[in-house]
């Protein structure tokens, strides 16, 4: 492997500065990816940043690289398309919750499924911020949003068990309060051959009064620290991703090495479909024509 | 002209459709033409299917209205269609397991019994299916064609499956033939044969081509009759091609997973139907917004909902028309024969990709999925390929790179990603020259104004590359035909069957639904005297279109939405009617009182039942006027019952057994 040199932060400034909310979760998360991208010595040319719609999905506009800020829960299409067309490119998918696990959620499982390499970074604040704060498909039983005055009568989504079960070879979550941490779970998950989740509790402290800084300070701890945890067990990794209480695990739950979906198509074999000639060989097309004779 | 028309009916899985091709690759090879059409339905097993191929020494663009030979291999089917045979030609049969009643038969139409198994004795036991080998060796002696060509495309055929599958094929092949040699005169007809080799080729097969020979190197879909066949034929040449199929979750997925590949920078393409159209309406706006390269094909077929799966429509105009919220500039482009399937995804690519937008091409179940033979210059390898501004490297010394820049033109320079000093983000929220949102806190109403009106620029210059549509046929006519899509061939031999019953008519097929070129069209228009407007739908879409765009409402209209396609005669025989002055009568005919009989019959009874005579009753206690059909047993031939069917609604009040019936 060549030896990467790492690039500094500034590398990836956006033309324009996030419009989040003063404190937003989101920032963190922003500073997260760029130092991933950093660590592993992307440049910006080969990095594909594609978003839903949702305040985190405006994260793009904020960082210098190639995007695409798609549609309300087509990011992970959009970034599949991109990857096959492309695949030396790095993508990554950063949405929100209900991006990608609501409106979203099945090109979530299926792309997992496929086991497709690309990273999908997903800033759960656990509500639906830029509508103004409805329910999302993470939002806890019972608490009140705007959609939910009498408290949300439907448990949340686990999207660290769905991606286990779905397939996804590289499982993580970290905590924007720790953008270090969550740097190096995103960076593992970049460089990981395969699809990697790293949900990211990225507090709206704007709408979401019950997830907030202090409540999740108080319960999350690393799962790196744990002695004996290896997350190559993908029944271990189940198992802790029911935990949610006073502790609430974050890090690395779960990586394996897979074939990638890539690896399936052999016209792939011959590089980036982006370079390969458009015509087909003059044999091929005459075969083709001798076929409907 | 020289044709013959061979209907083949039978059930699903009674393999027809392989014994169609048999005889329309024979055919083609002998340098006759073909068109075929396949009514079938969405079943796998069992219904009527029922297959229309049409021969002849001249380029035939529709079915046809004739039947000249049936082979029927069920019931049904020689019940259905026997007396449609017209004089001169036969209905052949296996006599083990089917019953002709001569009674059923036009005169001087020949009944061709055949006994499969005493003919397929020698040979020892062959699979129930290869009755249908038998009836197309037979077939091949009465309508006069090369037996050794047959065998050449039946060992093409089977080669995959070995030479013991293909002398087996053959064998029973000429057992049929020397059968009919024996016991039949030919039906006396005498072709030229030029031996010019054709393709024999569907519409969706024509897109796939094409499009491979533009370039295409992606191509996503989620199954959906009748658009699936593009998929297969994809997924089947994918690895030679070098192309990357992908089925998807659904078609969500399959226009997004599109439209990353096309904004990547490859010639990227999806299919489907009405229904799966409906659910990438959304992202089709997003392509045009982010001004990504991308072609869709939106195979017809009856709807809304889930409709007629596997019937043709062309129903779905004000669907594509109305596809996505806001302006944007896409390009409609609906091509009118199974040549034009392969030239349109050509352009598609090129307009895509110069112009930086959504293509839609549109066909419908039966351009897409009936074969034809056309001109082996009809699928060129040289096409042309043009990709547009490309940039391929920015010095961000000089600024940075602006990919909506505003140009005259509204055609801004695309940069790929993986472009040095060009990054920059494709955004579906409203957005400046540099891609930067103008949707939050950056609002510029001016900014607005400028880009919407760079983008929407883009079509002024496509419809200035486009040819405007022209009038075929004798500028003084009394009556101009229009249509749009599949239609086209249809309306050229009606246009034919008119002039040989002294009507003067030309006709006005248009094939670039947008950009329209409203001014040529309306010019045209201007100087016809009687305008119709002929189109598969119960609205009269395209009329509307028409006059939306030009102003000038057509006099009469000729639609359909039975599911089934249009006929020359059918188009005849109404603009005769228009042209006189008779109401379009939409009462139900006898034959179609027999078929709905037949649709009572396998619905609640049993494969005993079939109609028999049919006879009018005046009101009979109905609000309406009665098709009395009567019920007869197969097997006995007596009486079993009536079925009571509403002429004017269409109603079928009751089932009336006999008494005596047990």
């Amino acid at each position: 492997m060549a030896t990467v040199i790492e690039l500094p932060i500034e590398t990836y400034a956006g033309p324009v500065d996030p419009d989040w909310c003063p404190g937003c979760g989101d920032f963190g998360v922003l500073k997260a990816v760029k130092m991933a991208a950093g660590k592993l010595g992307i440049r910006p040319k080969d990095l594909v940043i594609v978003s839903g719609i949702g305040c985190s999905s405006n994260l793009p506009g904020f960082i210098h690289a190639y995007g695409v800020h798609s549609l309300h829960g087509r990011a992970v299409a959009v970034a599949e398309g991109i990857k096959l067309a492309n695949h030396e490119l790095h993508v990554v998918v950063t949405g929100g919750d209900g991006d990608g696990y609501g409106i979203g959620v099945g090109h979530f499982i299926h792309a997992m499924r496929r086991n497709i390499d690309i990273t999908y970074v997903v800033m759960n604040n656990q509500i639906y911020g830029l509508t103004t704060g409805q329910a999302s498909p993470t939002t806890m039983k019972e608490v009140r949003t705007k959609s939910t005055p009498r408290g949300n009568p439907e448990p949340p989504i686990n999207p660290i068990a769905l991606a286990l079960v779905s397939g996804a070879t590289y499982v993580a979550r970290g905590f924007s309060g720790d953008p270090e941490h969550l740097a190096q779970l995103i960076a593992g998950g970049i460089a990981h051959r395969g699809f990697a989740l790293i949900d990211v509790f990225s507090p709206c402290v704007t709408y979401n009064k019950v997830n907030t800084y202090p409540w999740f300070k108080q319960r999350v701890y690393k799962l790196e620290e744990e002695a004996g945890y290896d997350p190559s067990d993908v029944m271990a990794a189940l198992h802790k991703s029911f935990e949610w209480g006073d502790r609430i695990p974050i890090g690395l739950f779960y990586r394996d090495e897979h074939p990638i979906y890539e690896d399936s198509e052999p016209a792939l074999r011959r590089g980036p479909l982006v370079r390969h000639p458009l015509r087909p060989e003059r044999a091929v097309f005459e075969e083709l024509i001798e076929e409907l004779m | 002209m020289r044709e013959v028309t061979v209907g083949i009916g039978g059930a699903a899985g009674d393999g027809l459709d392989k014994t169609g091709d048999t005889l329309a690759k024979t055919a083609a090879r002998l340098g006759l033409y073909v068109y075929a059409y396949n009514s079938y339905q969405s079943v796998i097993r069992g219904g009527h299917i029922w297959l229309r191929v049409r021969i002849g020494e001249r380029k035939l663009t529709s079915h046809g209205d004739h039947l000249n030979v049936l082979i029927a291999l069920n019931q049904d089917s020689i019940e259905r269609h026997a007396r449609e045979v017209e004089p001169g030609g036969a209905v052949l049969y296996n006599s083990d397991r089917l019953k002709l009643d001569p009674t059923l038969l036009r005169d001087h139409v020949l009944p061709v019994p055949l006994p499969v198994s005493a003919i397929t004795k020698p040979l020892g036991k062959v699979p129930a299916v290869m009755q249908n080998t038998v009836a197309l060796g037979a077939l091949l002696f009465l309508i006069g064609l090369d037996f050794e060509t047959a065998v050449g495309v039946l060992t093409d055929t089977f080669k995959h499956k070995g030479q013991a599958v293909i002398d087996q094929n053959v064998a029973v092949l000429r057992a049929g033939y020397e059968y009919a040699k024996e016991h039949f005169v030919p039906l006396g007809y005498r072709w030229t044969f030029t031996h010019v080799r054709r393709p024999f080729i569907t519409g969706n097969e024509a897109f796939a081509i094409g499009a491979v020979t533009a370039g295409c190197k992606f191509y996503s879909a989620y199954p959906m009759t009748p658009a699936s066949s593009i998929l297969h034929w994809m997924a089947a040449h994918a690895d030679r091609c070098g192309i990357v199929v992908k089925q998807c979750e659904d078609e969500l997925a399959v226009v997004n997973m599109a439209i990353g590949a096309g904004y990547a920078g490859v010639r990227a393409m999806c299919g489907t139907s009405g229904g799966g159209f409906a659910l990438m309406t959304e992202a089709i706006g997003q392509a045009g917004m982010i001004e990504a390269p991308v072609v869709v094909i939106e195979v017809q077929r009856g709807g809304p909902s889930t409709g007629l799966p596997t019937k043709t429509e062309q129903g779905d105009l004000n669907q594509v028309f109305g596809a996505s919220q806001g302006d944007y500039p896409r390009v409609i482009i609906a091509p009118g024969d199974v040549a034009e399937c392969f030239s349109a995804v050509v352009t598609a690519f090129n307009l895509a990709e110069k112009y930086q937008l959504p293509v839609i091409l549109m066909s419908d179940l039966l351009l897409s999925e009936h074969p034809e033979t056309i001109e082996p210059e009809d699928l060129r390898y040289d096409v042309p390929i043009e990709r547009g501004e490309l940039v391929t490297e920015w010095d961000e010394a000089k600024g940075r790179y602006k990919r909506y820049a505003f140009t005259r033109s509204g055609v801004s320079p695309r940069a790929l990603p993986g472009t040095e000093g060009a990054a920059h983000v494709a955004a579906t929220d409203d957005h400046d020259e540099e891609g930067i949102l103008i949707s939050d806190v950056f609002t510029s109403p001016p900014v607005r104004r400028k880009i919407h009106e760079k983008r929407m620029r883009k079509l002024d210059a496509v419809l200035r590359e486009l040819p405007p549509p022209v009038l075929e046929g004798p500028e003084d006519a009394e009556v101009t035909l229009i249509g749009w899509g599949s239609t086209k061939g249809v309306i050229r031999e009606a246009v034919e069957k008119l002039a040989e019953e002294g009507i003067r008519a030309n006709r006005l097929h248009i094939m670039y639904l947008f950009p329209f070129h409203a001014r040529e069209v309306a010019e045209i228009l201007r100087r016809c005297r009687k305008t119709i407007c002929v189109e598969a739908n119960y609205s009269g879409q395209f009329a509307r279109y028409l006059r939306a765009e030009t102003g000038i409402s057509v006099d009469a209209h000729i639609r359909k939405y039975d599911g089934e396609p249009f006929e020359p005669r059918y188009i005849v025989e109404r603009v005769k009617a228009i042209l006189e002055g008779r109401p379009l009568s939409l009462e139900v005919t006898e034959e179609e009182a027999r078929e709905i009989a037949y649709h009572y019959i396998r619905t609640h009874l049993d494969e005993d039942a079939r109609p028999g005579r049919i006879s009018r009753l005046e009101r009979d206690g109905f609000e309406e006027p009665i098709w009395n059909v009567e019920i007869v047993s197969r097997e006995t031939g007596r009486k079993r019952g009536r079925v009571l069917i509403g002429i004017e609604t269409g109603s079928t009040y009751r089932w009336e057994p006999e008494e005596s019936a047990s």
